[in-house]
C-alpha cells in the first residue's frame, strides 16, 4: 500500500486551519511539532484504536493503548501512546540491543532480527507500552507513525482524535490554543525521565503533580444528589 | 404474505450480519490505491470529510482530510472503519424473491422480474384497496438529490399520500418547533460559533458518543473560559469533566427549562430590547413559568434546585451562550415543547443571530438536515414546503409540470403507517433505507405489522431485519456507490463522490426508482440522467421556499467546501448564521416565545413498572445497526447491549454486575447482562437501541406520539427490572 495524499488538488483548497502550513494535521520541513496528550479530554470512543490498525508500518494490529479506569464509577479512560523518553528504559533493558531511536528521537519497534521475545523491556518501561507478540515472537509498540510523520502528517490517532486529546502541532499553537501546561519530565521512585510526548497539567509551575489528582468540591461529589435526597 | 420465509438462523447464515474485519485482500495485500476520493462518512449528520482510498473497485482504506474545514481531519470510529462496508460478504448483488425453498429464504431473479412484479403488486393493491393502500418509507441516509426524488416518486408515480422516513424517529421535534419558534426549520449557527460562546449547554445529547467531532469546538469554547452545563439523566463522558452537571430525570426537561426561564425572569436576566424588537408572546411564555420555581422544578426533575438556578445565572449573565439539545430532550411525546422551551431561553436572553450565540439541535443522521427539507415528509413538499397549503402545490406543480391536482394530500407518519398497516389499512409497502423492525417502537406492532403485508418490496444494500420480511429486495447503492450532496447538521450543503460502481447487478437507487417510475407510466416526470440533474430540479423546486436552495450548485459546494443555505439567489454567498440582526423568518420578521406548561411523560413509573428507562446510542454502532453490526472492529468495541444500572438500584433489586437482567414494560421483555454504574440516576435504567429481536431495546419503548411531531417517546418508559430467571424472558 502506498500513500497517496493527492498533494496537488489540496492546495487549491487549502483553508486557514490550525496547522503551521495553514492545514491541520501537516507540517513543513522547519516546523517542530510535538505529540501531546491531554487525558481529561479522552471521551473513551477509541477512534484511535481503530485507526492505529491503518498505520502503514503496523496494518491490522493497533498499537495504542486506552485504559479504561474503573468503569463502576467514571467514564474516564486513558490513552496512551509510547512518550518516546529521551534515555528509553526498554532499550536499557534489552538484552539484545534490539531497541534503537531514530534521530528525531523516536523509539521503534524492537528489530525483529534482533529481539529474542524475553519481554524486559514491556516489564521495564514505566508508562506500560511494549508489547510482546507472541505469534510473531517480536515487540512492538508505537513508532509515532514513521511513515507519517516523516512526511509532515501528524500520527493516524492525533489525526483522527475527536477531542483532539491527542493531538499534534507545534508548542506555539498549544500555547494559543489550548490551556493547560505542557509537562514532559517524570519521576517514578529516583528515576528521571525526560520524555518526546508532552501531557497536559493544570499548571506545571506549581511542583510536584501528584498523578491521582487532588480533589476540590465539585457536583461530582454527589451527581445525583442522593445524599440530598432530590433523587 | 411478509413474514420472514426461513428462520432467524438460517437467514442470518445467508445474509448475515457477518463480520468484516479487513479490507480487501487482508490487511498485507499491498494493494496499490488507484485514486484517492474526497467525500464524507456515511454516518451521522456532522458529515465529517473523509477520503476514501481506491484500489480497482474496492473501497482499501480511508485517509484524514484534514483541509475539510468541519473536522480537518477528525473521526469517530465509525469514520475510522466506515470503509470495512464495502466488499462485504453480505452486500446484495443481485435482485430477490422469497422463497420459502431457496437457501436463506430468497431466490436470485433477473431485474426484470423484480421490477415487473413489484409494479404489479402496486397495481393489483392499489386497484383493490385505493392509491394511498400502498405506502412508502424512506430514509435520511439518502442524499438530497435522493430525498428529492422520493418525494417526487411517491407523489407522482405511486400517487400515495402515504410517504414518510426514519428522520420522524429523529429530528421531526425539532424541526417542528424550529418552525413554531423561528419560522423555519434549520439549526441556528454553523459550529464556528460554538467556541464563541461563554457558555455552553447541551441539552438531552450524549455528544461524545453520538457527534464526537462537536466535543472539540466545546473544547475551544472552554480554551477560552466557557462554562459546560450538561443535562443528562447520566454522566456522560462529555459531562465527566462538565462545570454544571443538570441530572434530569427522563421525561422532565420542559420542567427544568421552565424553571430556569422562571430565574432569568425573576432575577431580570433578560435581554428587554431584544425581547420588544424582535420576539412575540414573551408574556404567555412568562405566565406558563409563573410558578415553575426552581423548588417545584426539582421535585420534578431530580434536580437540585441549587444547580438549576446556577444554570440560570450562567446563562442569563453570559454575553454569549449556546445551548445545543438532541433526542435526549427530542424523542418524548412532548418532544416540540422540550424544544420550544430551550427557544424560550435563548429568545428571553437575545441569544441569537450573534457570534457565540443560538440554540441549536445537533441533527443526527447523516442527512437528518438536507433529507427533512424535500419532500419525503408525508406533509412536505421541497423547499420544506407544505402539502396543504395551494399556493406551494401550485408552484411545485408547476416544476413538476404536473396539475396541482395530481399531486395527494398529507398522509400519515411512520408511526401510523405502521399502525395502519397493522389495522388493515395499509396492505403493500416499498421501503428504502428505513430498518423499521429494530428503530420502530414496539417491536411487536412493528414485526405484526410487516407480517400482514400483501406486499413488502425494499431497495437496500444489505438485507436488513426489516428487508427479511420482504417479497421482493431490489439491491441499491452504498453511499460511496453513487453522487450527490447532503445538508450537515450546521446547515451546510456538502459533495458526496462516488469512490466504486455498485458491485454485481445492484444498482444506485435513483436509476432504481426511474425503473419502477416508467413501469408505472409517469416516465414523463422522471427525465433525468445523472443525480446533478435531479439537483438542479431540486433548487428550482426550492425557490422561494423555506429551504431555498435557490442559488447552489454542485460546482459551488465543491468550490466553497460547503454551502449554507438559504442560498436565495445565484451568487448569493450563503448564510452560515441565521437571524442576524433579529430577523427571524415568520413573516413579521419576530421569533415567537411558547407557553410551555410541564406535562408528565406519556407512561409513569407505578408499583408495577417502578423504573424508568431511556434508550440511546454507543460511540461504536449507528442507529438499527444495518451497516455497523457488520464491521468488526466496531463490533468488538461494544458487542451486545448492556443495562446500566445504578448500584443503589442494582443492590436494592440483588443485581451483580454482569448478571443477566429482565426488563419489562407494557410492550415486552429483554434479557441482557447488567452494567452496574455510578454514571446512571439511581431511578433509571439505559439501554442501547442498536440490536434486533430479542436483543432489541424497541421491545420495550412506548409508540405514544408527539401530537405535533409525531415523534415517538422513546426516551421515557416505565419498565421493572429483575434478576433473570433461567431461559430468559418470554
Amino acid at each position: 500500500m502506498t500513500l497517496d495524499h493527492d498533494h496537488d488538488h489540496d492546495r487549491d483548497h487549502d483553508r486557514d486551519g490550525a496547522g503551521v502550513s495553514g492545514v491541520r494535521g501537516r507540517f513543513g520541513i522547519d516546523d517542530d511539532p510535538v505529540f501531546v496528550i491531554d487525558q481529561s479530554r479522552c471521551i473513551g470512543c477509541e477512534a484511535c484504536v481503530q485507526a492505529c490498525m491503518e498505520c502503514g508500518t503496523h496494518r491490522g494490529r493497533s498499537l495504542i493503548h486506552l485504559e479504561r479506569f474503573d468503569r463502576a464509577t467514571t467514564t474516564q479512560t486513558a490513552p496512551m501512546v509510547c512518550m518516546h523518553c529521551e534515555d528509553p528504559t526498554c532499550a536499557q533493558v534489552c538484552p539484545a540491543d534490539a531497541i534503537k531511536q531514530n534521530e528525531e528521537g523516536i523509539v521503534q519497534s524492537a528489530l525483529k532480527p534482533r529481539c529474542i521475545g524475553c519481554s524486559n523491556c514491556v516489564l521495564a518501561c514505566p508508562f506500560g507500552v511494549p508489547k510482546y507478540y507472541a505469534e510473531i515472537d517480536q515487540m512492538m509498540k508505537c513508532d509515532m507513525c514513521t511513515d507519517r510523520t516523516s512526511e509532515g502528517f501528524a500520527p493516524m490517532c492525533a489525526s483522527v482524535c475527536p477531542s483532539e486529546a491527542l493531538w499534534y502541532g507545534t508548542v506555539e499553537q498549544f500555547h494559543q490554543q489550548r490551556q493547560g501546561s505542557l509537562l514532559r519530565d517524570f519521576f517514578f521512585g529516583r528515576q528521571e525521565v525526560r520524555t518526546k510526548v508532552y501531557t497536559v497539567v493544570d499548571d506545571v509551575t506549581t511542583g510536584p503533580i501528584d498523578v491521582l489528582g487532588g480533589v476540590t468540591a465539585s457536583w461530582l461529589d454527589d451527581p445525583f444528589a442522593i445524599e440530598e435526597g432530590a433523587s | 404474505m411478509a413474514n420472514k420465509p426461513v428462520s432467524e438462523a438460517e437467514l442470518i447464515d445467508r445474509f448475515g450480519p457477518h463480520l468484516n474485519e479487513a479490507p480487501p485482500g487482508g490487511w498485507d495485500a499491498g494493494l496499490q490505491v488507484d485514486r484517492v476520493v474526497k467525500t464524507h462518512c456515511c454516518f451521522c449528520g456532522q458529515q465529517c470529510g473523509i477520503k476514501l482510498k481506491v484500489h480497482d473497485n474496492d473501497v482499501v482504506g480511508f485517509e484524514p482530510w484534514y483541509e475539510f474545514p468541519f473536522n480537518e481531519g477528525k473521526l469517530c470510529p465509525k469514520g475510522v472503519k466506515r470503509y470495512l462496508q464495502g466488499a462485504h460478504p453480505d452486500r446484495l448483488t443481485y435482485p430477490m424473491e422469497r422463497d420459502e425453498s431457496a437457501p436463506g429464504g430468497f431466490r436470485r431473479v433477473s431485474w426484470e422480474h423484480a421490477l415487473d412484479r413489484t409494479v404489479r403488486e402496486i397495481r393489483r393493491i392499489q386497484a383493490e384497496h385505493g392509491d394511498d393502500a400502498f405506502a412508502m418509507l424512506s430514509g435520511v441516509s439518502l442524499t438530497n438529490e435522493k430525498s428529492y426524488l422520493i418525494g417526487k416518486f411517491a407523489r407522482l408515480a405511486l400517487h400515495t399520500a402515504n410517504l414518510d422516513y426514519n428522520g420522524r424517529y429523529c429530528m421531526v421535534s425539532a424541526g417542528a418547533a424550529n418552525k413554531k419558534s423561528f419560522g423555519v426549520d434549520r439549526n441556528t449557527n454553523p459550529w464556528s460559533d460554538i467556541p464563541l460562546a461563554d457558555v455552553v449547554w447541551t441539552a438531552g445529547t450524549n455528544v461524545a458518543e453520538t457527534f464526537p467531532i462537536t466535543t472539540s469546538y466545546i473544547w475551544r469554547a472552554r480554551d477560552r473560559g466557557a462554562k459546560l452545563i450538561v443535562q443528562d439523566p447520566r454522566v456522560v463522558p462529555l459531562a465527566r469533566t462538565a462545570d454544571l452537571f443538570l441530572p434530569v430525570r427522563p421525561g422532565t426537561d420542559s420542567a427544568l427549562f421552565g424553571a430556569v426561564l422562571h430565574e432569568l425572569i425573576r432575577n431580570d436576566w433578560l435581554d428587554h430590547d431584544f425581547i420588544d424588537a424582535h420576539t412575540v408572546d414573551f408574556d404567555q411564555a412568562a405566565a406558563a413559568a409563573a410558578d415553575m420555581s426552581p423548588r417545584w422544578a426539582a421535585d420534578v426533575t431530580g434536580v437540585p434546585a441549587a444547580r438549576i438556578e446556577e444554570a440560570a445565572e450562567l446563562w442569563g449573565t453570559s454575553a454569549t451562550g449556546m445551548l445545543l439539545h438532541a433526542r435526549g430532550i427530542e424523542q418524548q411525546s412532548k418532544g416540540t415543547e422540550n424544544v420550544m422551551a430551550a427557544h424560550n431561553l435563548g429568545l428571553a436572553t437575545g441569544k441569537f443571530g450573534k457570534p457565540g450565540c443560538g440554540v441549536s439541535t445537533i441533527t443526527g443522521q447523516g442527512n437528518g438536515q438536507g433529507g427533512r427539507e424535500h419532500g419525503h415528509k408525508c406533509d412536505q413538499l421541497p423547499g420544506n414546503r407544505d402539502i396543504r397549503n395551494p399556493e406551494h402545490r401550485e408552484f411545485v406543480a408547476s416544476v413538476w409540470g404536473c396539475d396541482e391536482a395530481d399531486i395527494p394530500g398529507a398522509g400519515v407518519t411512520a408511526v401510523e403507517i405502521i399502525e395502519q398497516i397493522d389495522a388493515g389499512k395499509i396492505k403493500g409497502l416499498l421501503s428504502i433505507c428505513f430498518n423499521p423492525a429494530v428503530s420502530s417502537p414496539d417491536t411487536a406492532l412493528t414485526a405484526r405489522a410487516l407480517d400482514k403485508l400483501e406486499f413488502y418490496g425494499v431497495i437496500d444494500f444489505f438485507l436488513s431485519e426489516s428487508a427479511q420480511h420482504a417479497d421482493i429486495v431490489l439491491p441499491g447503492s452504498l453511499h460511496e456507490e453513487d453522487e450527490g450532496t447532503v445538508t450537515t447538521g450546521e446547515g451546510r450543503i456538502v459533495k458526496i463522490n462516488k469512490a466504486v460502481d455498485p458491485p454485481g447487478e445492484a444498482r444506485v437507487d435513483w436509476e432504481i426508482l426511474l425503473d419502477l417510475a416508467d413501469r408505472l407510466g409517469a416516465t414523463e416526470y422522471f427525465d433525468y440522467d445523472d443525480p446533478e440533474q435531479i439537483f438542479d430540479e431540486l433548487c428550482r423546486a426550492s425557490s422561494g421556499g423555506a429551504a431555498d436552495y435557490t442559488g447552489a450548485t454542485w460546482r459551488r459546494i465543491v468550490d466553497e467546501m460547503g454551502l449554507f443555505w438559504p442560498v436565495p439567489e445565484v451568487g448569493h454567498p450563503g448564510t452560515p448564521r441565521l437571524f442576524e440582526g433579529g430577523r427571524f423568518h415568520h413573516p413579521d420578521g419576530k421569533a415567537r416565545f411558547h407557553a410551555i406548561p410541564f406535562r408528565p411523560p406519556a407512561e409513569e413509573v407505578d408499583d408495577e413498572y417502578p423504573i424508568w428507562l431511556t434508550t440511546g446510542r454507543v460511540v461504536s454502532q449507528y442507529l438499527s445497526g444495518t451497516q455497523t453490526r457488520r464491521i468488526g472492529g466496531l463490533v468488538d468495541q461494544y458487542p451486545e447491549p448492556l443495562c446500566e444500572i445504578h448500584p443503589v438500584l442494582a443492590r436494592r433489586l440483588g443485581i451483580e454486575n454482569g448478571q443477566p437482567v429482565t426488563v419489562r414494560s407494557r410492550r415486552g421483555a429483554i434479557t441482557l447482562p447488567a452494567n452496574v454504574v455510578e454514571t446512571i440516576r439511581p431511578d433509571t435504567v439505559f439501554i442501547p437501541y442498536h440490536w434486533p429481536g430479542a436483543q432489541a431495546a424497541n421491545q420495550l419503548t412506548n409508540p405514544v406520539l408527539d401530537p405535533i411531531s409525531k415523534m415517538p417517546e422513546f426516551k421515557v418508559a416505565a419498565v421493572s427490572v429483575a434478576p433473570a430467571e433461567p431461559g430468559g424472558a418470554s
